[in-house]
């Protein structure tokens, strides 16, 4: 894992992180539990299921000025009901489309599958999704607002 | 039938998974449950494992929701740490006794934090882990482990803490000091005892005596090292100071200043009392000051230990007498509340001879005394020291100090009867001390000026009598005589208590004070005495003992308490089991060489090195496990540590018993050929399910445990401590290590970063659970497992710890194969306490260890009212664990039917307040978990925060907010500001969220008006090293809750009411009994049967596997049924139509009235079990229905149960397996047909002996204990022959067989593989053993809008922990319409179905909605159907024009609310806004 706490970019991505309660949400505690240390970077939120999601709940934040939006779901075929991971990849893939369209990187949003017995693994996605937010860089969206806050 | 009063509660021992299940079954329809488990968290085994098969689901994330469930149910009592230890009474009415092993944690208390294992200094073998990794002493077996709070392994006390007089925790210390914590580790010594120095020089250690290293090589020199502690302590600018309590006023008085009123001194300071110790001698110290010769324990180290008891505050005041300077009567008018009496032996034991009282005879203790003061004169001539004890010891070594060159100890022992310890006399004649033994005194001359100048002495011929007593005898006539200039008696110590006497304190008759042996309390209230002056003359170490006691009953006296209360502790140990400890000697501190010792008191014994320490510290067996060292109890904040607790008998009253106590793996280290012990690469099977998990010791990475490195090809050994008689006494098959072996392979290959190759070794590969044999099939064909049938018998060991193995093939070849790993697929097996336990409970086991059973009651024990479940009943995997679970929950309900809801608890609520309409008021609770987020995040800086966000009223910060106290509090604020939403920055909810909505409920608020954040397990405990950025993501997770909050909205269940009956379809045994079950517990029940007649496929079966006569049972069911008045039955019927939801079902069936007509019936009911069966399928091929000699099994039973049928007259009889089952049309297993063949071919064999049958076969698939049937048959000459499905066996028919024709032989030939050629078999009848298949009901099947999968099969809602219901609610399955299935398991899936079913029907009503989805504005509905089409359980559906999603029905998943186009179907609580608001906040 990326040590990403001594790398030179100053940037502290601002990513938001859908989890559902059954896996990715347990995953995230169990990390805890087990004291594995990731970035702080992300900020979940929690959602009975990733099949919840609806396409607005990503494109919200990133017109927010959020770096990243990253949603973390059972394994596929594991969804506690049935198919909502699937319903989700699905969106996620929606949006990274309209993301490319609207000339902005679709990597800034990204799905992950994991058990809730994957502690290890919640904390490597963290880390490796702040990864490919720092390399992105910070969100033109973000900026475009700083600066016109800053200007009034 | 006597009336008896029922208990309705159910004792359910086993917290794996089967208890778990049978716990919630009951729990949840109307009994008040009590949950045994030995372990101190639930889960079982099934918690261990990675993934589970055939799903590869990972078995964390099935079982965790069920372990919350049942840690958190009101109706569940969890008893942790216990078992069973007696029964009495009857079924009905039990009473039970368990024994519950204290855990040392406060379930209450403890909030699961863990700062106690990092401070923990015990490193043991993590159990959890199959000891592939470590964990502490405290611990938790696995994260998600409930309940939450950690527990304590202890091994009694250690034999070391339990024997020393002052129970000091040694192995504590030695613990501490292995971690270089020796500040902490003289802290704790100095918690039982003030002089760890000067008893690091002078204690005769009793505690290294029980070391148990010293029964592998020597004890651990216990004494140097604490000896070395207070060495650095003093070293230090300000040794370290005990903290006194609060100060007090009142006064304690302790005369005499030796060990004991030193150390009643220092623990009476320490409690704040104003202490003074009055000592007659000019220094302080007792017998440590004037009776240790200074070369031992020199006077500056004592006076360092002495003077920490003065920094106390304690007053020593020297030359004060008591009886003289002081009285009883002064120190009472002075305002003392106590006396202490610790005057000590400082008086000399005469001899009693003539000459005694002669100039130049001193007494040992003056002369020690004299010495140690500087009072000594310097001693010439022969000097004779008279006494054999350590005193004498001294005496002499400190006369050869005072210049005496010619000292002769004397004494009446023998040598090896000297009381002196041996390192004492060595160290004697090392200093030149000539030693006479067996020599006693008669009398002393002396010269002219009345000085002795020479000594008689006798023979002593013995000095105790049989008895032991001292009784010693002489022989008179043996006398010598030697001149002497000195000579100093040393032959035991007295008291000089003349001063008690006159003070009216009373005396025993040996002399020593009176007094209490427990409180030390004399006859005269306030005064208490102890000490050698008490109980005669013992050690420093012995004293201390005598001061703490002291000091505790004084304690007590001033306040009034009871002094004996809880003072009598035992101390027994037991000793851990010592194996392989390598021989590490004990260290040997440097001595003072004897040239250098003349003519001075410099000490002898040197102190030894760090390094020697820091080694001999190493040496420590840690016997107690938990070492005491009481650093949890320091930094425990929620003060959950109790190390004081015991183990305890709880008594409970139940009326009945569920026994799921499990299994264990088989122990493969016995069978050495497998070089399990001795080859770390070679692991079983629970061991790799370890190493393939996550939260695993290798965190799920695949590697090997000899070196780490990622292997790249394992090898699987199947039926190890299974199919094995010799030398594993385990003849059964253990069911489930074929599909283990098959999904480690699969998974193994998911978790390689390379290719890796995979390879099981087997003998029948048995994947005969349902959809099994496509996963062995995918297994070998889509993911290149190898199999190979052969089993290997040896594996050895090349130079890089690769494992070899050596095995020979089908075809007979030598095979050599290297690996980097064997898996060995070790098999299941009862306990030894389990069987303990059935002998408690007095029920059967059968001659494998597991409960004695019948397939026609399969979970019913031998004695009425206790049932089985899980492996225990024999074994099994999770599923049909969990079926019979449900089914001894059945069966529990069934016998306490009337006592439902008689015990059950409920919570007592207030009204909920309305806020409707009012702006939200919110109040933030900061969680500091102890140190556990305040000692990361800024909490005071999260809390100002929180109050400037939004609507916020009220803020504040507690220690721990999940505690009663805080939690009581909350409630008071809520009320007083007026708050209508409440946020907790804490840990998970996942873990606490429903306690903080049940707090907030309890006040009067909604609970969904309650968010989280969750600042601890996604914070503070995985940014540890950075306060800053943790102190900020805690500020921006509040922010983003109290953003929810601020649009939370209250929500509410509508209660529905139940029709509390059950509908049945299918008139078979799974129906009947199912029907029977139910009406058994209470409920009305319809059942509903397309064919005249009852009793389905087992209408036409002989017997059971165990041999059980079926007709007679079936017939015995449709009787007892038939006059049941609960029950309506419906022959020739079907259903036509049902609708509704769970709890309020209708169905209309068809059926014929009385005179015969078609007439459709409607009935309500609040549940539905379906179980519509199965048949044998037609087989059409074998000639099968071209010979009249071909059967199936029905044909065959049908054939059997006529007495002339020509089957009887047979001669030989081919059983053909597998026919139109594991083929290309129906790839799966019809899993009995093996075990029918065979019991079939048995009772052939049996009528016949003579008959010659073969069974052609593919796999033998005689799982679980029916394995005893196939030895039975190999035993019995039936022979088996295999055979590849590429070349089935072929069936030749006489030419034109003319029925009447006498020859009907038959031709059978099959390819034998060891001899490689084709095997003819003339046969009188061949048996085909074709596939069971599900009856058709394609159309019922869309009815009731449940799933069937590609076999036709109904498809349960999960293939492990919902092995019966249908994932619509209120809808049940079981018997063949699920799967190919024994009777005994249909018989277990049909009570479970009902058990599942009563959790519905036993209520009034169900609660409906919440976090459910709705359609908020159907004015707006398009009717698209994009919700009806995406909805995984099919929910909505149109309703007077728009899209209608019935809140009973729906999963709460919001796929719905996030495809639907128009936004107005929402998911409650989840709603668009509060989740937008929620990331909104963030960048606010």
């Amino acid at each position: 894992m990326p040590d990403i706490n001594t790398s030179e970019a100053a940037f502290e991505p601002r990513i938001i992180g859908f989890c559902c309660k059954f896996c990715a949400y347990a995953a995230a505690d169990l990390a805890g539990s087990m004291r594995i240390s990731y970035p702080a970077s992300v900020k979940i939120i929690q959602v009975p299921c990733t099949g919840r999601i609806d396409m607005i709940h990503i494109l919200k934040p990133i017109e927010d000025g959020a770096d990243g939006v990253m949603i973390a779901g059972c394994l596929e075929g594991e969804c506690h009901f049935l198919q909502g991971n699937l319903k989700a990849r699905s969106r996620v893939e929606a949006v990274r489309r309209i993301l490319a369209q609207i000339g902005m990187e679709p990597d800034r949003v990204a799905m992950f599958n994991l058990s809730s017995a994957m502690g290890p693994k919640f904390a490597e996605i963290t880390a490796q999704m702040t990864d490919r937010i720092r390399q992105l860089g910070p969100s033109p969206v973000g900026e475009a607002g700083k600066k016109s806050r800053n200007a009034a | 039938m006597a009336h008896v009063e029922k208990t309705g509660a159910v004792l359910v021992v086993g917290g794996g998974i089967a208890g778990i299940q049978a716990a919630l079954d009951l729990a949840d329809s109307g009994f008040l449950v009590h949950l045994v488990e030995q372990e101190a968290q639930i889960g079982g085994v099934m918690a261990q494992l990675d993934k589970t098969f055939p799903t590869n689901d990972c078995a964390m994330c099935v079982i965790s929701p069920k372990l919350v469930e049942a840690g958190r149910h009101l109706n569940i009592d969890l008893h942790t740490r216990s078992r069973v230890t007696g029964i009495t009474g009857e079924a009905g009415q039990f009473s039970v006794t368990l024994e519950e092993q204290a855990r040392f944690v406060d379930l209450d208390k403890c909030t699961s934090c863990g700062e106690c294992a990092k401070v923990c200094p015990v490193t043991v073998p993590n159990r959890f882990d199959q000891e592939l990794g470590s964990r502490k002493a405290i611990y938790k077996l696995y994260p998600q482990g409930m309940p939450g709070a950690w527990a304590i392994d202890k091994r009694s006390v250690a034999p070391c803490k339990a024997t020393c007089p002052a129970h000091v925790s040694i192995q504590g210390f030695i613990a501490l000091m292995q971690q270089g914590k020796y500040a902490e580790a003289l802290k704790l010594f100095k918690q039982e005892h003030p002089f760890p120095g000067s008893c690091g020089r002078v204690c005769h250690h009793p505690c290294e005596s029980v070391c148990t290293r010293g029964d592998a090589d020597q004890p651990l020199a216990i004494q140097y090292l604490h000896r070395f502690l207070a060495d650095l302590d003093f070293e230090q600018e300000s040794p370290w100071l005990p903290e006194i309590q609060e100060k007090r006023e009142e006064k304690v008085a302790v005369v005499g200043s030796g060990p004991a009123g030193l150390t009643a001194a220092y623990y009476l300071a320490q409690k704040g009392y104003q202490v003074t110790v009055y000592e007659k001698l000019p220094v302080k110290g007792g017998m440590m000051a004037v009776g240790i010769p200074e070369y031992r324990l020199p006077k500056a180290e004592l006076e360092k230990e002495i003077a920490v008891i003065e920094a106390l505050g304690v007053t020593i005041e020297t030359g004060v007498a008591f009886g003289k300077d002081i009285t009883l009567d002064s120190l009472k008018k002075d305002g003392f509340s106590a006396v202490f009496m610790a005057t000590g032996l400082h008086g000399s034991r005469a001899l009693g001879v003539k000459g005694e009282d002669l100039k130049g005879i001193q007494k040992g203790t003056t002369f020690l005394r004299d010495a140690a003061l500087g009072k000594a004169e310097k001693l010439t001539g022969k000097t004779i020291v008279i006494g054999g004890g350590n005193v004498a010891v001294d005496v002499s070594l400190t006369a050869r100090r005072l210049g005496c060159d010619d000292v002769t100890m004397v004494c009446l022992e023998k040598r090896d009867e000297m009381p002196a310890w041996d390192y004492e006399i060595e160290e004697a004649i090392e200093e030149k001390v000539n030693i006479v033994n067996s020599k006693g005194p008669l009398r002393f001359y002396g010269n002219d000026d009345g000085r002795v100048v020479e000594v008689a002495f006798q023979e002593c011929t013995s000095v105790f009598d049989e008895n032991g007593r001292f009784n010693p005898q002489y022989d008179d006539c043996q006398l010598t005589s030697c001149e002497v200039d000195n000579v100093i008696v040393a032959i035991g110590q007295t008291g000089e208590t003349d001063f008690a006497r006159d003070q009216g304190i009373s005396l025993t008759r040996p002399g020593g004070y009176e007094a209490d042996p427990v409180t030390l309390q004399t006859p005269i209230d306030w005064v208490f005495a102890g000490g050698d002056a008490f109980y005669g003359p013992k050690s420093v170490v012995d004293a201390v003992a005598s001061g703490k006691t002291a000091a505790e009953s004084i304690h007590r006296f001033i306040n009034g308490l009871d002094l004996a209360e809880g003072r009598e502790k035992s101390w027994d140990y037991d000793k851990p089991e010592i194996t392989e400890v390598p021989n590490v000697p004990r260290v040997q501190a440097e001595k003072l060489p004897v040239s250098q010792r003349e003519g001075n008191f410099r000490e002898v014994t040197q102190a030894l090195a760090k390094e020697l320490i820091d080694r001999e510290a190493a040496r420590c067996l840690s016997c107690g496990i938990c070492s005491e060292c009481y650093q949890c109890v320091e930094v425990c904040l929620a003060g959950a540590v109790d190390h004081a607790m015991t183990t305890r008998t709880v008594s409970l009253d139940v009326g009945a018993v569920i026994l799921a106590p499990g299994f264990k793996a088989f122990d493969p280290s016995e069978l050495a050929q497998l070089n399990y012990a001795g080859n770390p690469n070679v692991v079983t099977s629970l061991e790799f399910e370890r190493i393939l998990s996550a939260s695993g010791p290798f965190q799920g990475h695949l590697v090997r445990p000899s070196d780490l490195r990622e292997p790249e090809k394992i090898a699987w050994l199947q039926c190890v401590g299974s199919r094995d008689e010799n030398p594993c006494s385990h003849g059964y098959c253990s069911s489930v290590c074929c599909m283990i072996a098959a999904k480690q392979t699969v998974i193994a290959k998911e978790h390689s970063s390379g290719p890796l190759e995979t390879t099981v070794f087997f003998m029948d590969m048995r994947t005969h659970g349902k959809d099994f044999e496509r996963y062995y099939q995918r297994a070998e064909q889509e993911k290149g497992v190898r199999f190979i049938r052969s089993r290997v018998h040896t594996v050895e060991t090349d130079a890089d710890q690769n494992p070899v193995l050596k095995y020979v093939t089908e075809e007979g070849g030598l095979e050599t194969e290297t690996f980097d790993m064997v898996v060995l697929s070790v098999g299941l097996e009862t306990t030894e306490q389990t069987r303990e336990l059935a002998e408690n409970l007095g029920i059967d086991i059968n001659a494998h260890g597991f409960a004695g059973t019948s397939d026609l009651s399969p979970v019913a024990a031998s004695r009425s009212g206790i049932f089985v479940c899980g492996v225990f009943q024999g074994p099994k995997d999770i599923p049909q664990s969990v079926m019979e679970a449900s089914a001894a929950a059945a069966g529990a309900a069934a016998e306490l039917a009337p006592a439902r809801g008689s015990l059950t608890r409920t919570r007592e609520l207030p009204p909920e307040q309305d806020f409707s309409g009012q702006m939200p008021r919110v109040g933030v609770f900061v969680c500091n978990c102890g140190i556990n987020i305040g000692g990361v995040a800024d909490v005071p800086a999260v809390r100002e925060f929180a109050r400037t966000l939004p609507h916020v009223v009220h803020v504040e910060d507690n220690l721990f907010t999940c505690s009663q106290d805080t939690q009581d509090k909350m409630k008071q604020v809520i009320l007083e500001h007026g708050i209508n939403r409440v946020v907790v920055a804490s840990c998970s909810p996942r873990t606490h969220e429903p306690l903080f909505q049940e707090t907030i409920r309890e006040a009067g608020l909604n609970k969904y008006l309650f968010e989280m954040a969750n600042i601890r397990d996604q914070n503070t405990w995985v940014h540890m090293n950075n306060p800053d950025q943790a102190t900020a993501k805690a500020k921006d997770l509040v922010a983003m809750a109290v953003a929810r909050a601020n649009c939370a909205e209250p929500l509410y269940q509508i209660p529905l009411s139940v029709e509390r009956s059950l509908l049945v379809v299918g008139g078979g045994v799974a129906g009947m009994t199912a029907a029977l079950s139910a009406a058994r517990q209470g409920y009305p029940v319809t059942l509903v049967e397309r064919e005249d007649t009852l009793g389905g496929v087992a209408g036409h079966l002989l017997t059971t596997v165990q041999g059980e006569p079926v007709a007679p049972f079936v017939l015995n069911l449709v009787e007892t049924l038939s006059k049941d008045e609960r029950v309506q039955m419906y022959k020739n019927s079907e259903v036509l139509e049902t609708t509704g939801v769970l709890g309020n079902f209708t169905t209309r069936i068809m059926t014929r009235a009385d005179d015969g007509k078609p007439v459709a019936v409607t009935v309500r009911h609040g549940a539905t079990i379906l179980a519509t069966g199965g048949k044998e399928s037609v087989p059409d091929d074998y000639a099968y229905g071209r010979h009249p000699r071909v059967y199936t099994h029905l044909d065959l039973n049908r054939a059997m149960a006529e007495p002339g049928h020509g089957i009887h007259g047979a001669k030989t009889v081919v059983f053909i397996q597998c026919v139109g089952s594991r083929n290309d049309q129906r790839p799966y297993c019809s899993r009995i047909c093996c075990t029918v063949s065979i019991k079939k071919a048995l009772m052939l064999k049996q009528e016949h002996p003579d008959m010659d049958i073969y069974i052609l076969y593919r796999d033998i698939r005689t799982y679980g204990l029916k394995e005893d049937l196939y030895t039975e048959a190999r035993k019995k000459g039936i022979l088996f022959i295999r055979y590849e499905p590429e070349a089935p066996p072929e069936i030749t028919t006489p030419e034109g067989p003319d029925p009447s024709s006498r020859d009907l032989t038959l031709q059978v030939t099959v390819k034998e593989r060891i001899l490689k050629m084709d095997v003819a078999i003339s046969a009188d009848a061949v048996v085909l053993a074709s596939a069971v298949l599900p009856h058709e009901n394609r159309e019922l099947f869309e009815l009731f809008k449940v799933p069937v999968n590609a076999d036709g099969f109904l498809n349960e809602a999960h293939a492990k922990l919902r092995p019966v219901d249908f994932a619509s609610e209120g809808i049940f399955l079981a018997g063949l319409a699920h799967y190919p299935k024994s009777l005994d398991e249909t018989i277990a899936q049909a009570q479970a179905a009902v058990a599942r079913a009563s959790v519905i029907l036993s209520r009034d009503h169900i609660l409906v909605g919440g976090v459910v989805a709705e359609n908020i504005h159907p004015e707006q509905c398009a009717r698209c159907l994009v919700c009806v089409r995406n909805c995984p359980y099919g929910v909505p559906r149109i309703k007077e024009g728009h899209a209608w999603i019935d809140p009973a029905l729906c999963h709460g998943c919001g796929i719905c609310a996030a495809e639907c186009p128009a936004k107005i179907l929402t998911l409650h609580h989840f709603t668009d806004r509060q989740l937008t608001e929620k990331s909104h906040a963030l960048f606010a």
